[in-house]
């Protein structure tokens, strides 16, 4: 109670100090849930874009924002909602960064964002259910569809000239997301996917599951799972039988615990992991680090990127209105125009202050396709020499 | 060729396996079948006191590798397993004197006994966390392979690979003492008789002078020797995780009750019944229909049931059992 008192008083009399309007911006990720590890560093990055517009005194002729926080939770659609609709109707924010999880964010999206008309942009949220959805043109976000890493598998696949492969994933939203987008997008470019078939996570045993993949055959398997879960478990079981020697890793397999305990073994399988690399990122690492947080944090970045593009999008729309600025978002963010990186925010106010056009990269150098998502880079990665090898980005 | 193929495909994939899960599970079911037919009831706590005694394993194999014993080809493990066997046994004892001797002195109804044991296995459970942690751990160390994929491709030629672990083999040889061991003991020395006298009849095996708190020990005594082995062969095979044994008690109870309650052949029996059903109704057999069947390729997976229902398998027969054939297909006994 104390504590909501000071947090009042303050907000209180930042209003008050400043002449300009401020504008209230939420925070809303999962502080609490499966994913509390994450959700700091993302507040933090969203937190020091809006700081950094608001202490250049350049939006909206002197506009100060203030990031209000609420905590999504991950899996409780209803704490979504409830933390949504206070943010809204109680603090009157002008947008939300968020939610964090695919099932947050549409229980948010839906229930409250939609009805009020308040834009949403998720940095984390990758369900490709969110790309089809009706959104009224307030959702976006930051991070790659789970479809896209299914297509860029599948490319990959192909050029390899792999055209038949078993799939294996873990038995949740992330495993049958992945593994159906995957096996959408490879029958689509003419391969066959054998078996498709889940694995509970934390068993001791993954013979049997094994043994069908076995059965069913293929040139290589890809183990859509948790490389600290059954992801590990089936692997150890494909290689002591002997059933496979090539396998694709998606994302949640790939880290140095594979290297560490599979290196030798698993040469010559390949895998990928939604990654971006360049000058946006390095820039934003070294501010993160300034900052005292740790900005290769996974999404963090994006989470920085999805509070700076609200904000220029405001700047483009002269207006804070949501109904307004929602249709500038994609035009800050693809461009054309002059590059905007992060630290540089203030810059890309001034310019489209002066009607010049800017193209927001930010730190995960953003390109929003689709219905409003990021298009994301991928790093492809083989096993060579035992050790994890980035072949390109793509 | 062709059959020879589907032979091969078939060891690797279901008798191997199945062979080896099915001694860890009669392993694990004799020590339940002990405790039930002695101190009459169910004990709930047999899959945490698995978990534990591996548990201890893991902890003396960690000292012995520090100190650099290793047994050469061999996993460090069976040499701690004696050790092992001891904190086990003494934790079990421990247990009994502190909560399981009070529910006997009552003479307390069997599924109040069972209850107590739910308690204990709890406590077992947060105990082994306590001391381990809650991560999978390999502690195999020692030769991998007895044939590895490669070395059968080179020796035969034959398409389909097969494999035959270190720790399978091990698993096989262990169990089989083991067993020998304990039928030995059960039928052949004193103490053994003077248990399935008191299993029998507990009355009349006091009235003979039968100790009964001698009894009592040296059944919680053989229980943690049974599942620290059980539990460790399972680990060696597999990998350890604390939480995977609670998931076992399944299987091993339906071991235990299918092959007949309180009989140890019984319980033997069952174990292999349950692996080789899981395995088997689980199985694809896709592949070795194709090389069995001429000019006949299959578009399923030829899968009776997807891998995802394994503990239904068990739960299945156990329930068809208990209606059919209660006292299971040797006959054992209720309390």
């Amino acid at each position: 109670m104390k504590k909501l008192l000071l947090a009042s008083a303050a907000i209180s009399l930042c209003a008050s100090a400043s002449y300009a309007e401020d504008i209230k911006m939420g925070v809303l990720l999962g502080f609490t849930g499966p994913l509390e590890s994450l959700a700091p560093a993302m507040a933090q990055g969203a937190e020091m874009a809006m700081k950094e517009v608001s202490d250049s005194g350049k939006l909206l002729g002197g506009d100060t924002v203030t990031p209000v926080r609420g905590d999504s939770t991950c899996v409780d659609a209803a704490a979504a909602t409830a933390a949504a609709e206070t943010l809204v109707t109680t603090d009157g924010v002008k947008g939300i960064l968020g939610a964090m999880c695919s099932g947050a964010t549409t229980a948010a999206l839906q229930n409250v964002a939609m009805p009020n008309g308040i834009v949403m942009i998720s940095p984390s949220a990758t369900s490709p259910a969110l790309s089809t959805m009706d959104d009224d043109g307030l959702f976006f976000r930051t991070a790659p569809s789970d479809a896209r890493q299914g297509e860029v598998m599948s490319d990959e696949l192909m050029e390899k000239g792999l055209k038949s492969v078993a799939v294996t994933y873990t038995n949740n939203d992330y495993g049958k997301g992945l593994a159906d987008s995957f096996e959408t997008a490879f029958k689509a470019a003419g391969g066959t996917v054998t078996i498709s078939t889940a694995h509970e996570d934390g068993k001791g045993d993954y013979s049997a599951e094994v043994g069908s993949l076995a059965s069913a055959g293929g040139d290589a398997l890809v183990v859509a799972g948790y490389v600290d879960q059954g992801g590990s478990g089936v692997l150890r079981g494909a290689l002591d039988s002997g059933a496979f020697e090539t396998f694709v890793f998606p994302d949640g397999m790939v880290s140095q615990t594979l290297e560490d305990n599979f290196g030798s073994e698993i040469n010559g399988s390949f895998g990928q992991l939604p990654d971006s690399e360049g000058q946006g990122m390095q820039t934003y690492l070294s501010m993160a680090e300034a900052a005292g947080y740790d900005g290769s944090s996974a999404y963090s970045g994006g989470a920085y990127d999805g509070a700076a593009l609200m904000l220029l999008a405001m700047q483009a729309a002269e207006s804070t209105d949501p109904s307004v600025y929602k249709d500038k978002i994609m035009e800050i963010a693809n461009g054309p125009g002059e590059k905007i990186y992060p630290g540089e925010l203030a810059k890309g106010l001034e310019l489209i202050e002066a009607g010049t056009a800017i193209d927001y990269e930010g730190a995960t150098a953003i390109n929003l396709i689709g219905n409003g998502e990021a298009a994301g880079t991928f790093r492809e990665i083989e096993i060579k020499d035992d050790k994890i090898t980035t072949v390109k980005y793509r | 060729m062709d059959v020879i193929n589907a032979l091969v495909a078939l060891t690797n994939y279901v008798l191997i396996p199945a062979t080896a899960y099915g001694a860890q599970l009669a392993l694990g079911a004799l020590g339940v079948t002990l405790v039930y037919s002695i101190l009459r009831f169910s004990n709930f706590a047999h899959g945490d006191t698995m978990a534990f005694g591996t548990g201890i394993v893991i902890l003396f194999t960690w000292l012995f590798q520090s100190w650099g014993i290793s047994l050469g080809p061999l996993p460090t493990a069976l040499l701690a397993l004696p050790f092992g066997i001891i904190v086990t046994a003494a934790l079990l004892l421990g247990t009994d004197r502190v909560v399981y001797k009070f529910y006997r002195k009552v003479r307390a109804a069997p599924v109040i006994l069972v209850m107590v044991s739910v308690g204990v296995m709890f406590v077992m459970n947060a105990l082994t966390r306590f001391l381990i942690g809650v991560d999978q751990i390999t502690f195999d160390d020692g030769e991998r392979f007895v044939i590895s994929a490669r070395q059968w491709r080179d020796m035969t030629g034959l398409s389909e690979p097969l494999t035959l672990r270190s720790t399978q083999v091990i698993t096989i040889v262990t169990a089989l003492l083991v067993m020998v061991a304990l039928f030995w003991f059960l039928n052949r020395t004193r103490t053994g008789k003077s248990m399935r006298a008191f299993s029998d009849n507990e009355d009349l095996a006091l009235l003979s002078g039968i100790n009964p708190d001698r009894v009592v020990t040296v059944t919680w005594i053989i229980t943690g020797a049974l599942a620290t082995i059980a539990g460790t062969l399972y680990g060696l095979d597999k990998s350890f995780k604390a939480f995977t044994y609670f998931q076992l008690l399944l299987p091993i109870f339906a071991a235990a009750i299918v092959g007949g309650i309180g009989s140890p052949v019984g319980a033997i029996l069952g174990g292999f019944v349950i692996s080789f059903s899981e395995v088997g109704l689980t199985y694809a057999w896709k592949k070795v229909a194709t090389y069995l069947i001429p000019h006949w390729e299959p578009d399923g997976l030829v899968q009776l049931l997807s891998t995802d229902y394994k503990f239904a398998v068990s739960f299945t027969i156990l329930i068809l059992v208990l209606i059919f054939k209660p006292t299971g297909l040797l006959k054992g006994k209720i309390v």
